[in-house]
């Protein structure tokens, strides 16, 4: 099991999610979040004072999947979040031991 | 940007050098005469001339609550409204176009609004005899009210011409470049709204009921100033514009419905000053007006979450607040013309028709009016319009009289079946002169600086791109 | 050390909480999140225009583990989060490497 974690523009968001649905993934959990890698942030003006936003709005999308959907599941979200643009956000894979459903307790892959 | 830039400092550095002529020039006073030994005559005259300042007074006095109520409707009311119904990043874009009309119509108002709007000019347009407020005293202008003095009617007057371009900013909300607005409502103000104005209240005015136009139409408050000039302006933008980047794929739910509840509360409390202002006196009139206008918006948030209710089993807190608001804009042109169960009625049937056009008629034709600025005005200011030709009754204001001076019928209910052809002529003028006239501006507008913002600005969001600010910042730091 | 990434009904977290601290959880870190699994979502209607929406609100626990705590945990979270009903959540786990105490660089378990 895989757990990913893509950071990607917030207008990106409903594109992503429907290209998730369309390849299987039944299940994610998104956040909203602030971050910053290369991108630049910008400048905001509060009565004449400047105030550098350097933590720009981006959504955090997190799913753990059975290791065989990984690959079409980073495809899915490259293509649906990629605009060419330094900001796009970033994709990460790290490996889960265990995942268990509260309802019923089932386990591995069954539970995803 | 720098065009723009260079643009707007012209535009202060003429608008200083105006304002720095005018106010060279003293104001003239009236003055006041004083008492010496007196017969019964003069007091008689004086006690006489006591009553009557006593009136003026409660008159102004109401008048000038009411300026400040109809203020209300664009400052907190329309621009919580209109701000609830944006996303996120566009909250503040949006209640800054409400806001930059208080300022940028009132300058205009004092420059040549009020003068083409009122003045003694054509059947469609006033002349320049009140530019620069020349000759706009304390005294009155009986012509408009005889007891308040012109300034309170300028000023009160002033407040229409402020929210009606405000009410328009809802079709073309969350894509519109702020330079652009500001250039198309300074041209849409002088083009579209003081002749309208001038037709329907202005001396000769073609449509003026009271000071005998040609096709007398009942325009109590504004429904076809107000709501018909700026509900099709807007369905014209909204087509002109084209739809919001993303439209209607992706979902775009407002942001706040506690927003535009509150708004749109503001503005109920507001439009008692709207209508029961236009009486332009404190009398039975104004409450008659009051009691319609309230009536009108009860009767209409039965009517549009009754129909929600049926068609979607739940009756929304957004379909209500919008029903109150559409129930006022079909009330506007009929208090001040109609009794409280016509009002009911109006309300009722403005309340159904603006949600079957905003739920089902948009989503057919499938153009983008942002906020339902059509929906909502166009709608009901037409509905309105029309059915004040069918409710208005002389027991409620005798305005109509014949050459011997006995008063007729108003409405198709009082026995004048003729004037809601007089009704449809205003109308109809209203949608015309609103259509091509928007056009126009819309077209000069974007030849010059563009109407649009940039697809990225527009989604990154216009408090951003356009104003360097966000409404809901994030907060680190404790 | 375990990673413990729990998703659960918002209206569970006080109990679950309280659960965990009888246990000797001493700290975990909360976020509101959205998110959907097999768990349908709801239709909101705006002036006639009805906008689904499929991230429900839900509550994420995270939290780093001794080992020896990691089946009392994940069955005290099973015991009372789980509803029985579709949308309880799931809960995910992870090995991790190093757990560093920023305060004065304790590390390992005695950093937990």
């Amino acid at each position: 099991m895989t757990k990913i974690e893509a950071v990607i523009q917030t207008s990106k968001l409903e594109a992503v999610k429907t290209a998730l649905h369309d390849i299987g993934v039944e299940g994610m959990t998104v956040l909203e979040a602030r971050g910053h890698g290369r991108q630049k942030g910008h400048t905001e003006f509060y009565r004449g004072r400047e105030y550098t936003v350097d933590l720009i709005p981006k959504i955090k999308l997190e799913m753990v999947l059975a290791d065989d959907m990984v690959e079409r599941a980073v495809d899915a979200i490259v293509n649906a979040a990629r605009s060419g643009q330094i900001g796009d956000g970033k994709i990460f894979l790290s490996k889960v031991d265990e995942a268990i459903r509260i309802r019923n307790q089932e386990r591995g892959n069954a539970a995803l | 940007m720098f065009a723009d830039k260079r643009g707007v400092k012209v535009l202060l550095t003429l608008l200083f050098l105006w304002i720095a002529a005018y106010s060279a020039f003293p104001q003239t006073s009236s003055s006041l005469t004083s008492a010496g030994s007196e017969s019964q005559t003069e007091r008689i005259t004086r006690l006489e001339q006591a009553v009557t300042e006593a009136k003026n007074s409660a008159d102004n006095s109401w008048m000038l609550v009411s300026s400040a109520l109809v203020l209300l409707m664009t400052g907190p009311g329309l621009a919580l409204f209109y701000g609830g119904l944006v996303r996120k990043k566009n909250v503040l874009a949006t209640m800054m176009q409400s806001f930059a009309l208080m300022a940028i119509v009132t300058i205009l108002w004092a420059l040549v609004g009020y003068s083409l709007s009122f003045g003694t000019g054509n059947s469609f347009i006033g002349a320049f005899d009140h530019i620069f407020l020349r000759g706009v005293g304390l005294l009155p202008d009986a012509d408009y009210s005889a007891t308040i003095p012109q300034q309170t009617f300028m000023v009160y007057q002033l407040m229409f011409a402020i929210i009606t371009p405000a009410l328009i900013t809802g079709a073309f909300a969350e894509r519109m470049k702020f330079s652009a607005m500001v250039l198309f409502m300074i041209l849409w103000s002088i083009v579209v709204y003081d002749p309208m104005a001038h037709m329907v209240w202005g001396k000769g005015g073609l449509l003026n009921a009271a000071l005998g136009g040609r096709f007398p139409t009942l325009d109590f408050a504004g429904g076809t100033v107000v709501h018909v000039t700026s509900g099709v302006s807007a369905l014209v933008c909204a087509l002109y514009l084209g739809k919001r980047v993303g439209y209607p794929r992706e979902p775009m739910p407002p942001h706040s419905v506690v927003l535009s509840f509150i708004g749109a509360c503001l503005l109920w409390v507001g439009w008692f000053g709207f209508n029961a202002g236009s009486a332009l006196a404190a009398g039975p009139l104004a409450t008659s007006a009051f009691v319609a206008t309230h009536f009108g918006a009860a009767a209409a948030v039965v009517g549009w979450a009754g129909a929600e209710w049926i068609r979607n089993g739940k009756p929304s807190t957004l379909g209500a607040v919008s029903g109150a608001v559409a129930g006022l804009v079909a009330i506007t042109p009929a208090a001040g013309f109609v009794s409280p169960m016509s009002a009911l009625a109006i309300g009722l049937i403005a309340g159904v028709v603006c949600y079957l056009m905003v739920a089902q008629v948009k989503a057919r034709l499938g153009y983008d009016d942002s906020l339902d600025a059509f929906g909502v005005h166009g709608t009901g200011g037409t509905i309105g319009a029309l059915l004040t030709g069918v409710f208005a009754s002389r027991a409620i204001n005798p305005i109509f009289k014949d050459a011997q001076g006995n008063i007729t019928g108003l409405g198709v209910v009082d026995g004048n079946a003729g004037q809601l052809l007089n009704q449809f002529v205003g109308v109809v003028i209203g949608w015309v002169l609103a259509a091509v006239g928007t056009l126009v501006i819309l077209k000069v507008v974007d030849l010059t600086i563009g109407l649009r913002v940039p697809e990225g600005h527009e989604i990154q969001g216009l408090d951003l791109s356009q104003h360097g600010e966000e409404g809901y910042n994030f907060e680190v730091s404790a | 050390m375990t990673k413990l990434e729990a998703i659960i009904q918002p209206s569970r977290f006080e109990t679950v909480k309280e659960v965990l601290s009888e246990l000797g959880v001493e700290g975990m870190t909360i976020s509101d999140v959205r998110g959907h699994g097999r768990q349908k979502g709801h239709t909101e209607t705006y002036r006639g225009r009805e906008y689904s929406v499929d991230l429900l609100p839900k509550i994420k626990l995270e939290m780093v583990l001794p080992d020896n705590l990691v089946d009392a945990v994940v069955d005290a979270i099973v015991q009372t989060a789980g509803s029985g009903k579709i949308g309880d959540g799931k809960i995910f786990l992870y090995r991790v490497e190093e757990a560093i105490r920023i305060r004065n660089q304790e590390r390992g378990v005695a950093a937990l």
